[in-house]
C-alpha cells in the first residue's frame, strides 16, 4: 500500500526513478513560531511544492464580534497580531469613531500616535530579531528583547497589561499617561537608539547574514501587488505604499517621516525596511511629544462624548445623567447609526482593515477584519517553491506571519 | 513610486572589507564581549519580584467598605460587560441582622469568576457602579484541576481584618485622576 503511494508520486527521469519526500512542517514546529502547517513535497533539501493549512487557531472573531457590543470587541482585536495589539485596539476604536462620526481632540491623536509607534517598534523588534535567530544569530535577539520589555512596561503603566493590552477606549484613552509612564517613554527613547545601532552593527553589514538573507524568498513588486501585499513586505519589494501617508488617520498627515523601501523583496530587504522603520517610528514619537508639549491643552485624554465614553465614577454616583449613561453604555444600549465603514491602519505588518456594517443594533451586523498575514500566507507557497527548507523558515519569519492574525 | 517620501535603504554591494568574513565576526564577538560587563537585566524570580504598575490587571478582588460590609449589590453589570462571559452570580435579599455583612439590601450570595475564561481585560472593574470589583496586581496561581479555577466568594472577597485588606490606593488614585 505504502509503496504504491510512493510510486504514484515518483517521476521517472531519464530512466532513473525519482522519489519525493512528503514532509510535515508544523503545525507545532518550533521553527515556525506559531501554529502553521505546511505539507511540503521535498526533493532532498529542495521544496517542490508546499500546501499550507490555515485555521489551526481560528477563533471565529468575526462571528464573535456579531454578538458583542462595540466596546467588548477591543479585547478580541488584541488577540490578532499580538506583537502589536495596541495598533489593533486603536484601529478598532477609530473604526467605531468613524461610524459614529466622532472627532478626536488633537491630544488624543498624538497620544495614540505615540502608542501606535511604540507598538510598531515592538512588532519590528520581534520580527527582525527572529530573522536573526532563524539565520543563526541568537545574540541580537536577546539584546533587542530587553527593549521590547521596556515598551511592554509602558503599556502596563497606561493600561495595566503587557501583551493583551485592551488599551484606549472608544472616544479616547481610559486614563491619562501618568508621570511614571512618561518617564518610561523618555527612558526608552533615550536608550533604544544605542541598542538598535548595536543590533545593526551585529547584523546589517555582516557577510554571513547578508549571504544568508539576500535572494532568500524574494517576491517582485508586481506579484506582491497582485497578491495585495501591504506594509513592510510590499515596501521591501519597492512599492512605497504606507497607509499612514496614503490615507492618514489620527493626524498622521502632520508628521514628517520617510517611507523606507527595498529593491527585490527578499528577506534582507524586508529586514532592512523594518530596521529603518524603527528609526522613523522613533522620530515620529519625538515629533508627537513635541506636538503634545506645544498643545495648550494638557489634560484632555478623551473626546467629550457622554453617549459613548464612560462618565467618571463620581458622576455616576452623584448625577442622574452619569448613572444613566453608565448603564446605557455598559449594556450596549446607546444609539448606533446605521451604516457601513471601512477603516484601515498601518499595522505592524501591513494594512489592517476593519469593515464594519451596522444595522443600528447593539452589536455589529457584520465585521470583516482585513488581516495582512492572511494575505501574505497565500503567497507563501509560491515564494518558497524551489528554495531550501531552511530558507523557507527564514522567509516565513521575515514576512512576520502571526498565527493569531492569520486565523483570526 | 506613489509618494515623494520613499527612500531606498538597501545596499547589497559588499565592500572589500565586508567581503572578508573575519571583520564582521570579530566585531560581533566584540559586541557580545562588551555585554559580559554590563548590568544584568534579568531578575531572580520568584525570590525577587518586579514591581508591577498600580493599574496592573491581575486576579480580582471583591471589596468591602470601611465597616467591613461587602460592596457588591449583585447588579450584574460586571457580568454584562464581561466579553468572556466569565462571571456568574446569584442575588439574594439581605435579611434583618445582616446589615453588618452587606452594604445594600441586595447582595450576591454566589459570585463566581471562571479564571480560565477570564481574559483580564478589566471591563468588569470599569463597569461596576459600586466600586465592588477590582483587578489587582496579584497573579492567578496555577492549579492541577480545572475546577480549582472557578473562584467563588471565598477567594474573591477580601478579608474583613483591616490589616489583611487588599491595598488598592495606587489603583484608586489612578482612577480618580482619570475622573478629574
Ligand atoms: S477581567 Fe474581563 S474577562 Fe475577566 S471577569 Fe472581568 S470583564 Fe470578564
Ligand atoms: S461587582 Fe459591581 S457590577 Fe458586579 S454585580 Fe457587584 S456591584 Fe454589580
Amino acid at each position: 500500500m505504502a509503496t504504491e503511494k510512493i510510486r504514484k508520486n515518483t517521476v521517472v527521469e531519464e530512466g532513473v526513478e525519482k522519489q519525493y519526500t512528503t514532509l510535515n512542517l508544523g503545525p507545532t514546529h518550533p521553527a515556525t513560531h506559531g501554529i502553521f502547517q505546511n505539507i511540503l513535497k521535498m526533493d532532498g533539501e529542495i521544496i517542490i511544492s508546499a500546501e499550507p493549512t490555515i485555521g489551526y487557531i481560528h477563533r471565529a472573531f468575526e462571528k464573535l464580534a456579531e454578538r458583542r457590543p462595540f466596546y467588548q470587541i477591543t479585547p478580541i482585536t488584541d488577540r490578532m497580531n499580538y506583537c502589536s495589539s495596541p495598533i489593533n485596539n486603536m484601529g478598532w476604536h477609530m473604526t467605531v469613531e468613524k461610524l459614529l462620526g466622532l472627532e478626536m481632540p488633537k491630544r488624543v491623536d498624538y497620544m495614540r500616535v505615540i502608542i501606535m509607534e511604540l507598538a510598531r517598534i515592538s512588532d519590528h523588534i520581534v520580527c527582525n530579531s527572529v530573522i536573526g535567530v532563524d539565520s543563526g544569530a541568537l545574540t541580537g535577539f536577546v539584546y533587542m528583547f530587553q527593549e521590547r520589555e521596556k515598551i511592554y512596561e509602558i503599556y502596563e503603566e497606561i493600561c495595566g497589561a503587557r501583551l493583551t493590552t485592551n488599551i484606549g477606549r472608544i472616544g479616547g484613552f481610559e486614563r491619562d499617561f501618568n508621570e511614571k509612564a512618561w518617564a518610561k517613554i523618555h527612558k526608552f527613547l533615550k536608550e533604544f537608539p544605542d541598542v538598535l545601532k548595536e543590533f545593526e552593527n551585529l547584523l546589517v553589514r555582516n557577510r554571513i547574514f547578508m549571504d544568508r538573507t539576500i535572494d532568500c524568498g524574494p517576491i517582485t513588486a508586481e506579484d506582491a501587488l497582485s497578491y495585495s501585499f501591504t506594509g513592510p513586505n510590499l515596501r521591501a519589494a519597492g512599492v512605497d505604499y504606507d497607509v499612514r501617508v496614503m490615507n492618514p488617520y489620527s493626524s498622521y498627515e502632520e508628521f514628517d517621516f520617510m517611507i523606507p523601501v527595498g529593491t527585490q523583496g527578499d528577506t534582507y530587504d524586508r529586514f532592512m525596511v523594518r530596521q529603518q522603520e524603527m528609526w522613523e517610528s522613533l522620530s515620529i514619537i519625538h515629533q508627537a511629544i513635541d506636538k503634545l508639549n506645544k498643545l495648550e491643552d494638557k489634560t484632555t485624554f478623551h473626546a467629550d462624548v457622554p453617549e459613548f465614553y464612560l462618565p467618571p465614577k463620581d458622576e455616576v454616583y452623584n448625577t442622574m445623567e452619569g448613572l444613566i449613561w453608565h448603564f446605557k453604555i455598559i449594556m450596549g444600549e446607546t444609539d448606533i447609526p446605521k451604516g457601513e465603514v471601512y477603516h484601515c491602519v498601518e499595522g505592524g505588518n501591513g494594512e489592517l482593515g476593519f469593515y464594519l456594517v451596522s444595522d443600528g443594533g447593539r452589536t455589529p451586523y457584520r465585521l470583516h477584519l482585513r488581516r495582512p498575514c492572511f494575505i501574505y500566507y497565500q503567497a507563501y507557497p509560491e515564494m518558497i517553491k524551489g528554495s531550501f527548507l531552511s530558507d523557507a523558515i527564514l522567509t516565513m519569519s521575515s514576512m512576520n506571519v502571526i498565527a493569531g492574525e492569520l486565523d483570526a | 513610486m506613489l509618494t515623494n517620501r520613499s527612500k531606498v535603504v538597501v545596499d547589497k554591494q559588499m565592500s572589500f572589507v565586508e567581503k572578508l568574513y573575519l571583520p564582521a565576526i570579530i566585531g560581533g564577538l566584540f559586541i557580545t564581549f562588551k555585554h559580559f560587563f554590563r548590568k544584568k537585566t534579568t531578575i531572580k524570580y520568584p525570590e525577587v519580584k518586579r514591581e508591577l504598575s498600580s493599574v496592573y490587571r491581575g486576579q480580582h478582588v471583591l471589596k468591602r467598605d470601611e465597616q467591613g460590609r461587602e460592596n457588591c449589590t449583585a447588579c450584574g453589570l460586571c457580568a454584562v460587560a464581561c466579553p468572556a462571559e466569565a462571571i456568574t452570580m446569584t442575588a439574594a435579599e439581605r435579611k434583618p441582622g445582616e446589615e453588618k455583612l452587606y452594604r445594600e439590601e441586595k447582595y450576591a450570595s454566589v459570585y463566581e469568576i471562571n479564571m480560565l475564561r477570564c481574559i483580564f481585560c478589566g471591563l468588569c472593574e470599569e463597569a461596576c457602579p459600586k466600586e465592588a470589583i477590582f483587578l489587582t496586581d496579584r497573579i492567578v496561581a496555577s492549579d492541577f484541576e480545572r475546577g480549582g479555577f472557578i473562584y467563588g466568594k471565598d477567594k474573591l472577597v477580601e478579608p474583613v481584618d483591616n490589616d489583611k485588606r487588599i491595598d488598592l490606593s495606587g489603583r484608586l488614585q489612578a482612577h480618580r485622576k482619570l475622573n478629574s
